[in-house]
């Protein structure tokens, strides 16, 4: 039997208001699965995004959800789980929002370990203004404000989300749709900062500017570059030029943030 | 029995005021002359089981306690002039999504940096103003330690019935003056906390107006479930471009604090020698104390001085500050910045009497003497 999706979607928000052939829906049936897959609650979880067509994510899902200001998402989720740590908070959002104006509370969030699952919707590009180029675009690649090439250097959000103390870094691509749902799980299963990376498509505005002529060429080129960290161990730096590796990038235990602060207050009233 | 007394730092009797208010969550992030209040709550909160976290700038904070009052918490955050200007992005998202939260705002000079050690007044028109959109504001400035505690107390109490953010205005000079506090005793003070609301999770909106003009506000992780968005929104939280519903919620928004049954809930105002007065002086905050002084001094000589002294600043007194206007011959407004609440006394008064301002932005308060000097030319 197909699976059920409905059940987790608020009745009558669909039609959602992604373009044909954007990935940001599949990266939303994952997270579905993935919810589903850890039996979440509705009411025990709350959903939070910044400002962005990924962003938009929450509004169609039935749990409790905050669609927050641009970038701010990991900043309210905080707030949301210092308050109710017994609660599972998950946070989703684009590039531009989580690593360029939200960078800031994003590797902050990495470097408190606090208890989050953060998805992040990297489709290398502000989709939702129309095309300009975000932290994440790569050098040479043509967008609405980089007419000549896009002259930045871009992150690896995935390296940013380890260097900046996050415990579970995961990478997958919205082709690999079966990988995201057990990744996303495996992140909210893991107690502390995990981060999601999912490199997506925007075939509207990033897509058709860089000679990706259909959502089918995009989709190839996701296949393409993903390669599995298993498999990059037997491979030679050659084999490995314009790869991407997928899958758990890094995963380590470390004092969760809420659970410390907890401490603290059974130290303080203790006394 | 004695009630407790103690020696407290304005900025202290601020933390313990919200402490009594039921605070149970702080998010902040450091800048003189605010920061003792984050520190008397980093040591105060886990006592009593609320968290305290300091973010990673003033944006963090205000969304951190944000998300910290969808959650069910009663929420501060503290800062001055240039984290206030940060915090400004997300005072508009607590208007539109009607989220109760409290920000100290304990006024420096500026613009900038500007003197991070001296006091002003010169926030008046951001915390009016400060935020993109139009949106309503409330907004108080108690002159003394006591009233800072008892102030932010009833600043939890606003957030709270109105659903929105309440801003509390002290310059440096009463935060960190030392003055006697006492203590109320619990329950002496009222404490108001948000509505829960009354009907089923499954008929929960959470704009629903079928209730009034302030919705009802449920907690996230309770058996409510909704949705919050700084867009417009309809009733039941999800966005709309309607126009109607757009036009009513924006009209809403505003109404809940300016019409007359909620000014005259929020509105605080202190008279003094305002029966037979000539000359009125409307100060507010720390200039008050000069302003005093001065009315004193001029009553000596002879001369029908008066003062009025706004506790909320916004909204603003008009009807009270339009009767004085009417009344007496000139008013003086002194202000701690070179003219900002001045044009909120003219805009209300109108021709109706004199005006003129006293202005200090040197880092030193106004003086009595300055005051009275003013009062006599303009008369
Ligand atoms: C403070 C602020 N600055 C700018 C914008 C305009 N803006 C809206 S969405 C967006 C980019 C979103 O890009 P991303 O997060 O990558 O999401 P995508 O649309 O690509 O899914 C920008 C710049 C805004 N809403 N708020
Ligand atoms: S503009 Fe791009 S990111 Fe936005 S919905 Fe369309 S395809 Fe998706
Ligand atoms: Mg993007």
């Amino acid at each position: 039997m197909a699976y059920d999706y409905e059940k987790s979607i608020r009745p009558g928000k669909l039609p959602h208001i992604w373009c044909p052939g954007c990935g940001h829906g599949i990266v939303m049936k994952g997270l579905i699965r993935a919810m589903d897959a850890c039996g979440l609650e509705k009411k025990n979880t709350a959903i939070v995004s910044g400002i962005g067509c990924a962003s938009r994510m929450p509004g169609y899902l039935d749990f409790n959800t905050l669609h927050t200001a641009h970038g701010r998402a990991a900043a309210f989720a905080t707030g949301i789980k210092m308050a109710k740590p017994e609660m599972t908070v998950i946070c989703c959002g684009g590039d531009g929002d989580g690593a360029a104006i939200g960078g800031n509370h994003f590797i902050h969030a990495c470097r408190r370990n606090i208890d989050m699952t953060y998805v992040l919707m990297n489709n290398y590009i502000y989709g939702m203004t129309g095309g300009q180029f975000s932290s994440s675009t790569p050098t040479g690649h043509l967008a609405s404000t980089t007419p000549y090439g896009n002259p930045d250097p871009c992150f690896d959000l995935a390296k940013l989300a380890i260097g900046a103390g996050a415990t579970f870094v995961a990478r997958t691509t919205a082709f690999h749709a079966n990988q995201i749902d057990k990744l996303i799980a495996e992140g909210i299963k893991h107690k502390g900062m995990a981060i999601i990376e999912v490199l997506d498509d925007c075939p509207t505005t990033y897509g058709r500017r860089n000679k990706f002529r259909s959502v089918v060429d995009m989709m190839k080129r996701l296949k393409e570059i993903a390669v599995p960290v298993t498999a990059a161990a037997k491979m030679t730096p050659e084999q490995l030029e314009g790869k991407t590796l997928t899958g758990v990038l890094h995963k380590e235990d470390r004092p969760e943030y809420c659970e410390n602060y907890a401490k603290i207050i059974a130290r303080v009233q203790g006394a | 029995m004695a009630k407790k007394i103690a020696l407290l730092q304005g900025n202290e009797a601020c933390a313990q005021g919200a402490l009594y208010a039921g605070c149970n969550f702080f998010g902040g992030y450091p800048i003189t002359p605010s920061t003792e209040i984050a520190e008397v709550m980093a040591g105060e909160l886990p006592k009593i089981g609320g968290k305290f976290i300091q973010m990673e700038d003033e944006i963090g904070a205000i969304a951190s306690i944000i998300g910290a009052s969808l959650a069910g918490s009663k929420v501060l955050t503290a800062s001055s002039g240039p984290g206030i200007s940060l915090k400004q992005e997300l005072i508009g998202y607590a208007c539109i999504a009607e989220v109760p939260c409290v920000i100290i705002n304990v006024m420096r000079g500026g613009p900038s940096t500007g003197m991070p050690t001296g006091p002003g007044q010169s926030d008046v028109m951001q915390a009016r103003w400060g935020t993109h959109g139009d949106h309503a504001a409330i907004a108080l400035c108690p002159a003394s330690c006591q009233e800072i505690f008892t102030e932010t107390v009833r600043a939890f109490n606003l957030a709270e019935k109105y659903r929105m953010p309440v801003q509390v205005l002290y310059d440096e000079i009463v935060g960190h003056m030392r003055e006697r506090i006492v203590f109320p005793e619990p329950g002496e003070l009222e404490v108001i906390d948000r509505p829960a609301p009354s009907v089923p999770p499954e008929k929960y909106k959470p704009f629903d107006t079928s209730f009034g003009d302030v919705p009802p506000l449920a907690a996230y992780g309770s058996d409510y479930r909704f949705h919050v968005t700084g867009l417009n929104k309809a009733e039941d939280g999800f966005p709309t471009t309607k126009a109607e519903l757009v036009d009513a919620e924006e009209r809403r928004q505003i109404r809940k604090v300016e019409c007359p049954e909620a000014r005259a809930d929020i509105e605080s105002n202190e008279e003094y020698l305002i029966d037979d007065a000539e000359v009125v002086v409307l100060a507010y905050g720390s200039t008050s104390r000069s302003a005093r002084y001065a009315v004193n001094e001029l009553r000596e000589q002879g001369i029908k001085a008066g003062m009025f002294r706004p506790i909320t600043l916004w909204p603003f007194p008009e009807k009270r500050v339009a009767q004085i206007g009417e009344q007496v011959k000139a008013i003086v407004v002194p202000e701690m910045n070179l003219g900002q609440m001045i044009f909120e006394v003219e805009r209300v008064v109108k021709n109706s009497c004199k005006l003129a301002g006293v202005h200090r932005v040197d880092g030193d308060p106004l003086t009595p003497s300055q005051i009275i000097d003013q009062v006599k030319e303009v008369l």
